[in-house]
């Protein structure tokens, strides 16, 4: 198992934000944690990278060094919203990953060099190395933070609403990007994702935080079903059957199980 | 694990390129140095008494050990050089390096280019020292002991101290503490007043104090700044490159294996120590924390890694210059280092800030 986490609560202040979670992610796989707002996915992240306290337990890979920087070699993270330094160079920016490596103190070594190099190259990026990452489009940067993760070279990407922000196009080369990149490199992905289709089209199991817990776990079909979606998330929504993973529709409500017929018997029962 | 990384290593190998980082250049050092050396000639030259800057430089080269050069200058005006003007220039080298240094790493551990060696209330702090320091007319003129950098210096760093810590009582954030340095250099400056109206008859002791001067009694206040310079840059060199991981926010800085607190905490303490005895032994000279970091910013990148070493060299170079028009401008009389520095100063920065296509903010 490469993540274990195991009835972990976390309380922000004096709100429980996550009350008991349980969720085991294998090596190489990669889950969707998807939720109303507010369910704690991010925090749930946090937690993982050791940015919160937290009860319960977390396990990365066996890792017992508690230091910062031994998770961060384990564990790298793409925040929803990253923080764009002012004037930094992409290259730069894509050193920054090698930190937990060369140490705070140290300068980066031809092999750190190297590594940037390549995830720059592999990530389509190789001729902005000069420019600063405020210059760069939407899309170049949200690729740019991930080339910043994978620099890291971890085995785990945690990855928070990798698609805000971006239109659909982009949205698709990103997760398409971490697909290819799982399967080359063996990583285990863990994601937050407010789009329910694309949760169910990439990834291979998805998660529903509700309530401070995992209500539901499973592949996208088991778990991406009306009733889930209208208990969890209060949406009205039509599920549609699509080889590639099921297809979320939002409609008008009342959903359109609920027909005619039933509104019908709603409104006699009250008359009696 | 070391199998899961041995095993991850070999997918990466094979790249025959790596990428430059931002570091200090060769060129950029040298530039930087040339500036000193421009402005210790400049500062050791220009004065009263005309003496040629070749003879200057063979005289400094004659002070260095194991040199020896005939400057042909007198023994008057080569004590002129020795005795008076190169402990001015060598105070005014230290204090402008360690007032920009500083500034630049407040800059850096805040993330805000606002910031100034002053944020925390040194200046409030070393300003109510002096003042009680001046009104309570002790040690005044006579004697070798003068209580006045002293009494600066303590003001300084209990400023620090109370802003750092009703800062952390506020919360987190960086806002926070700024936030208490503005009420704790409020709350001084308050004070600072009070007594300055009591004691009206320290009125212009108290005014020339706190418009700053780069003056010298001999050797002993270049000698008094140079371990603070010395320590607190070490420190801070140290600490740049942990500096640009700070650019990326603490949550992000710690999800790269960095402690964001820990590395503010070291490095605004030395930046406040360093500046704190650079007031104590100057006065409250501003502008220079601000105007040259981003000078060098703009000119050079925004890498703490370029930023931090440059400042200190064009941070020396820039205070020489300023003392220099101080005391030439209305010679015999002397301008306030503190007007100098902002006038000469804010033309310049607006003028790099017009031409700079460079995005640093």
């Amino acid at each position: 198992m490469a993540v274990r986490i195991q009835s972990v609560a976390v309380q922000l202040d004096s709100t429980q934000v996550l009350r008991s979670v349980d969720l085991d992610v294998a090596a190489g796989e990669w889950v969707n944690v998807i939720g109303p707002n507010g369910a704690g996915k991010t925090t749930l992240l946090r937690a993982v990278l050791g940015l919160v306290p937290f009860r319960g337990s977390i396990d990365i890979n066996g890792l017992r060094d508690r230091r910062r920087s031994a998770r961060a070699r384990h564990v790298a993270y793409v925040p929803q919203t990253p923080v764009i330094p002012p004037g930094m160079l992409v290259a730069d920016y894509v050193l920054l990953g090698r930190t937990p490596h060369r140490g705070v103190f140290a300068a980066e070594t031809v092999t750190d060099r190297r590594i940037a190099a390549e995830v720059l190259e592999r990530l389509d990026l190789g001729g902005f190395s000069d420019r600063t990452v405020q210059s760069l489009s939407g899309g170049e940067r949200q690729r740019t933070v991930l080339a910043r993760a994978l620099a890291q070279q971890t085995e785990v990407v945690l990855l928070d609403e990798p698609t805000t922000a971006l239109d659909l196009g982009h949205q698709q080369d990103v997760l398409e990007l971490v697909e290819t990149l799982r399967r080359e490199r063996g990583l285990t992905v863990i994601a937050t994702l407010h789009d329910l289709t694309l949760a169910a089209r990439y990834g291979d199991r998805v998660a529903v935080l509700a309530g401070g817990r995992i209500a539901q776990c499973g592949r996208p079909a088991e778990v991406l079903t009306v009733e889930t979606i209208a208990e969890h998330f209060g949406a009205h929504v039509r599920v549609i059957d699509d080889p590639e993973g099921p297809v979320i529709v939002p409609t008008s409500a009342p959903a359109p199980e609920f027909g005619a017929a039933e509104f019908a018997a709603l409104a006699t029962s009250k008359e009696s | 694990m070391t199998e899961a990384r041995a095993a991850g290593s070999t997918t990466w190998s094979g790249a025959d390129t790596a990428l430059q980082a931002a570091d200090l250049r060769l060129r950029q050092l040298g530039i930087g140095a040339a500036a000193v050396v421009v402005a210790v000639v400049a500062g050791l030259t220009i004065g009263p008494v005309g003496i040629g800057a070749h003879r200057v430089v063979l005289e400094l080269a004659d002070a260095l050990p194991g040199l020896a050069f005939d400057s042909g200058l007198s023994d008057a005006h080569a004590a002129i050089v020795r005795e008076i003007r190169l402990p001015r220039v060598v105070l005014g080298l230290l204090v402008g390096a360690t007032l920009s240094m500083s500034g630049a790493t407040y800059q850096a551990a805040f993330r805000n280019p606002l910031a100034d060696p002053y944020l925390l209330g040194i200046a409030a702090g070393a300003g109510l020292g002096a003042t009680i320091a001046i009104t309570a007319n002790v040690g005044d003129g006579a004697g070798a002991f003068d209580p006045v950098p002293l009494a600066a210096f303590a003001g300084g760093l209990v400023a620090v101290t109370v802003s750092y810590a009703a800062g952390h009582l506020g919360g987190r954030s960086t806002a926070s503490l700024i936030l208490a340095g503005i009420a704790v250099a409020s709350f001084l400056t308050a004070c600072q007043t009070y007594v300055l109206q009591a004691n009206s008859d320290a009125f212009r002791r108290i005014i020339a104090w706190i418009l700053g001067r780069i003056a010298t009694s001999g050797w002993s206040e270049p000698a008094l700044m140079l371990p603070y310079f010395v320590i607190t840059a070490a420190v801070v060199m140290r600490y740049r490159r942990a500096l640009d991981v700070l650019a990326v926010g603490d949550e992000e800085a710690a999800a790269l294996g960095v402690n964001p607190r820990r590395v503010r905490l070291v490095v605004v303490l030395a930046a406040s120590l360093a500046a704190a005895a650079a007031v104590s032994v100057s006065g409250l000279i501003g502008f220079v924390g601000i105007i040259v970091p981003h000078t060098v910013r703009l000119a050079f990148g925004a890498s703490n890694r370029v930023v931090l070493p440059l400042s200190v060299l064009f941070g020396g170079a820039f205070m020489v210059f300023a003392d220099l028009a101080a005391r030439t401008v209305l010679s015999p009389a002397e301008l306030p280092i503190g007007v100098v520095t902002a006038f000469l100063g804010a033309p310049f920065f607006v003028l790099v800030l017009r031409t700079s296509r460079r995005e640093v903010w």
